[in-house]
């Protein structure tokens, strides 16, 4: 397997959804290739940052005017029955 | 302690007329489909403007949600459509998307090679909270075209399944693969560039250099 193989089949490998035979060839190329060791490890370090992210929170002026909509709409589409 | 209420009971108590399972919902998941919002469209108003259209997409269109995919990952279709609909409306595109009916099967052959290829000088888990890295992730994620980064998104960031991104995206899987395995490139030499220790750099392979020439 060379690099170029094997980035090919990076998003399954990382993914865990590799077939048992290529993830044996997959692991044989990484144990003689440092570069593609150090790309497998920093993509696995991209995705964690990426999911560790902060959650951006809603400002409250926005908070409430997406209430009112709701209940605008309720209203509309469901009579009044509230 | 009562359990919580589970989506799918909310979801039916709306159906029946009650508003306040939807007020709960929302309250479930606005952040989550403003943050989402905000990471694709890069703009704090029109991230307000594609949540408040999600929620009243999603009230409106309550009744015909069968409750096969679950309330959450419906939700972050409706929000991922609208999202990119902002987008192609700022580029003045036709804001129906013709890209399912045309899309041809994108190949591995124009992926990338990594260039910059070093080890972190820190953990993923020494980088989180701070300021620089949500900045410099961020400058990052603007860099991709807003294709790739919803794909990014919707799989890596909300885990949603190669299935599940296809279908929100109305693009084939075969595709959500080959950008999602470019999107993940990108960011990685972004961010290596960044984080990684030039005195633990790799060269790429010889072979990778002759085929690439």
């Amino acid at each position: 397997m060379k690099c170029e193989e094997l980035l090919a089949m990076l998003n399954e490998y990382v993914d865990g959804g590799i077939d048992p035979g290529v993830c044996e060839q997959f692991e044989k190329h990484l144990v003689g290739c440092n570069p593609c060791q150090v790309v497998v490890d920093n993509i696995r370090k991209t995705i964690t940052l990426y999911k560790a992210g902060e959650v951006y929170e809603l400002p409250v002026a926005f908070r409430n005017q997406l209430q009112s909509a709701l209940r605008a709409k309720w209203a509309e589409t469901r009579g009044s029955s509230k | 302690m009562s359990e919580p209420v589970t989506d799918g009971e909310l979801v039916r108590r709306v159906k029946v007329g009650e508003l306040e399972a939807f007020e709960l919902l929302a309250g479930r998941y606005s952040r989550k489909v403003y943050s989402l919002a905000r990471r694709i469209v890069q703009q704090e108003q029109d991230a307000q403007d594609v949540t408040q259209q999600t929620f009243l997409s999603a009230l409106e269109h309550l009744d015909g949600f069968r409750e096969e995919a679950s309330f959450s990952t419906w939700l972050l279709r409706v929000a991922t459509h609208a999202a990119l609909k902002v987008i192609r409306k700022r580029k003045g595109l036709p804001t129906v998307s013709l890209e399912a009916n045309t899309e041809p099967q994108e190949g591995y052959d124009t992926v990338p090679h990594p260039e910059y290829i070093a080890d972190w000088r820190e953990s993923p888990e020494q980088l989180v909270g701070r300021n620089e890295t949500s900045r410099l992730i961020d400058e990052a994620l603007q860099e991709l075209d807003e294709k790739h980064r919803a794909i990014f998104l919707l799989r890596d960031v909300e885990g949603l399944s190669v299935k599940e991104t296809a279908d929100a995206l109305g693009i084939s899987e075969a595709n959500v693969k080959v950008r999602l395995l470019r999107a993940r490139l990108q960011l990685r030499e972004r961010l290596t560039q960044k984080f990684g220790d030039p005195e633990r750099r790799f060269q790429p392979h010889q072979h990778v250099e002759t085929a690439s020439l």
